[in-house]
């Protein structure tokens, strides 16, 4: 899929390299990069997936980057049903009201 | 060509901040490691009547007092005779986004527009970024929020995805970041770029736009029950709620109240660790910033942070990731409120207060938050199962955060456990004595000190000879 001049795109930028982070990061977090992600109108002609371009975000700011996604959209949630979760109301009106929930 | 390494920054930071807060902090520091906190609150802060005024203008505060008379009848049914206060809660969800943290915002988005700066930033992950948002869109004004969202495998908790998403409905530029404490960095970088106002939780108006809390929920029980409450519990993060909300309380002449704050117990868990990061089903109100923001508030995104909990803290209690979970689904049962579980953490903690108090007595939780996709309790409970959590019923007592969530069998085992204040104001004279290299303290210091861990200058001699650290005797004449 590609993308097209002026669409709204998310871009993936790699902002400290391993080696340049924080001196006080812990050691699981200094074995991988501070990546970064942001959202912006394509400034390029076309670009596909994974390739470099440059955005213009909301604020107006230039910002370049590997495109990740295309017109990006949000995917979380209700998530899966937990049943420990759906006992505790049923529990807690027995206790207070008594009887009819079983 | 500016050096843009991580400290190369770093070492600019106070430049960075200074044109960022249009406040020069210097003007309040004394010798040695002490500043004055009252002098900054007032000289750059807004009087209460003025933040009411400046809140009323963007429909923030005055948000209901709700009495959870289930709730008080269930902590009655499992209290002493006698025993079970009156449980309250301020409906913060009720500002316009969605939590009390749109009283911060409301005070910080004015003063930049004041002093004429084209938009805001802020860093945080969480509902104080929404608040910005709705703020800067109310007045006008441009805004980034950066945010730490995912972990190395592009996994980010359900809560951060949400947040972000409200961010960017309320017309914010929104920066996502991968874990670490370098978000700090990427922050000034850009402030340094745009050029923008730094809307930092910890500036004097941030903390002086909780104050309204505090002062309206004292004015909202005198006026149904003619008395002041006799607790009040905050959830406790980097200490701008507690401080605010007692800070306005003590403007409403309840000098009785007894404030109490709350942290979810993530003890155990590194902030700052990629592996722990998923292993959290908290973005905040928990002791993993609790506990270093009351033993060393100045550890903030400014040089003097206006939040000083330890000033104010009668109490500090710590509750489990199960029990807000809990009282979570217990509020929505029981209450016919559905609020995010963050707030929610006072809550726990109220609860298992009210169990020890007079059944005339009232106790307050100051806050609740929105919630909904990916806020809500069951994504998240849902998400921290499919991180290798174990979630189940049981004994609270029984938890280890990073490993279980274990949601109370019965109401009788909610449980809140009291943290060592005097742990907790040992430990600030200690990083005091780190951070500011001190080989002997003075009286200024003491004085300092007493104030800042709401003790006396005895007290922290006291703590001085523990840590063997020479000091100028005399004290007050």
């Amino acid at each position: 899929m590609e993308a097209v001049k002026g669409q709204w795109v998310k871009i993936y930028r790699v902002i400290l390299t391993k080696e340049e982070r924080a001196p006080q990061v812990p050691e699981d977090t200094r074995q991988v990069p501070l990546e970064m992600w942001v959202k912006g109108f394509l400034m390029d002609d076309k670009a596909a997936i994974g390739e470099k371009v440059t955005v213009e975000t909301l604020t107006g700011r230039i910002e370049s980057g590997r495109l990740e996604e295309i017109e990006p959209s949000y995917k979380h949630s209700f998530g899966d049903f937990v049943p420990e979760l759906h006992q505790v109301g049923f529990t807690l009106r027995k206790i207070l009201f008594g009887g009819g929930a079983k | 060509m500016k050096d843009n390494s991580y400290q190369g920054v770093m070492d600019r930071r106070n430049e960075i901040m200074k044109k960022a807060v249009g406040l020069d902090y210097q003007a309040f520091e004394r010798p040695g490691i002490g500043f004055d906190y009252e002098k900054m609150m007032k000289e750059t802060g807004y009087t209460l009547e003025e933040i009411q005024k400046i809140q009323a203008a963007t429909g923030v505060g005055n948000t209901p007092l709700l009495e959870l008379k289930n709730l008080t009848a269930l902590v009655r049914k499992v209290a002493p005779q006698g025993k079970g206060a009156r449980i309250m809660i301020k409906d913060e969800a009720s500002n316009p986004s969605g939590s009390y943290k749109a009283r911060r915002a409301a005070a910080a988005v004015y003063h930049a527009k004041k002093l004429g700066y084209e938009g805001v930033i802020a860093a945080t992950s969480g509902n104080y970024g929404a608040a910005v948002a709705s703020q800067a869109a109310m007045l006008g004004l441009k805004c980034i929020i950066v945010q730490e969202t995912y972990d190395s495998r592009t996994v980010g908790q359900p809560e951060i995805i949400e947040k972000a998403r409200k961010c960017e409905a309320l017309g914010a530029e929104v920066v996502q970041l991968s874990v670490g404490p370098e978000l700090f960095y990427e922050f000034l970088l850009l402030l340094e770029e745009t050029g923008y106002f730094n809307a930092s939780l910890y500036t004097p108006y941030g903390i002086a736009g909780v104050e309204t809390l505090g002062y309206e929920l004292v004015m909202q029980v005198r006026e149904k029950y003619g008395k002041d409450p006799e607790v009040v519990v905050c959830t406790n993060a980097g200490g701008g709620n507690l401080t605010g909300t007692a800070r306005g309380i003590l403007k409403a002449g309840a000098l009785d109240t007894r404030i109490v704050g709350a942290s979810v117990d993530l003890s155990g868990l590194h902030m700052a660790s990629d592996t722990a990061f998923n292993k959290k089903s908290f973005t905040t109100g928990h002791t993993g910033f609790g506990l270093p923001f009351t033993t060393w508030p100045d550890r903030t995104d400014v040089p003097r942070s206006a939040a000083r909990p330890l000033r104010y803290m009668d109490r500090y209690l710590s509750v489990t990731q199960g029990e807000v979970f809990y009282i979570t689904e217990a509020l929505a049962q029981l209450e016919g409120l559905e609020r995010g579980p963050a707030g929610n953490t006072s809550l726990v903690a109220a609860f298992s207060l009210a169990r020890e108090m007079d059944q005339e007595a009232i106790v307050v939780v100051q806050e609740t938050e929105y919630t909904g996709a990916g806020k809500h309790i069951q994504p998240q409970l849902s998400f921290a199962r499919s991180n290798g959590i174990e979630v189940k019923t049981g004994d609270p007592k029984d938890q280890v955060p990073g490993v279980n969530i274990i949601l109370p069998e019965h109401p009788s085992l909610i449980q809140a456990v009291d943290l060592d204040l005097d742990h907790i104001r040992t430990s600030l004279v200690k990083n005091a004595v780190k951070q500011y290299q001190v080989t002997e303290m003075t009286r200024a210091d003491i004085a300092y000190l007493a104030l800042e861990t709401r003790s006396s200058e005895e007290a922290v001699e006291g703590i001085l000879d523990d840590l063997q650290v020479a000091y100028q005797k005399g004290g007050k004449q």
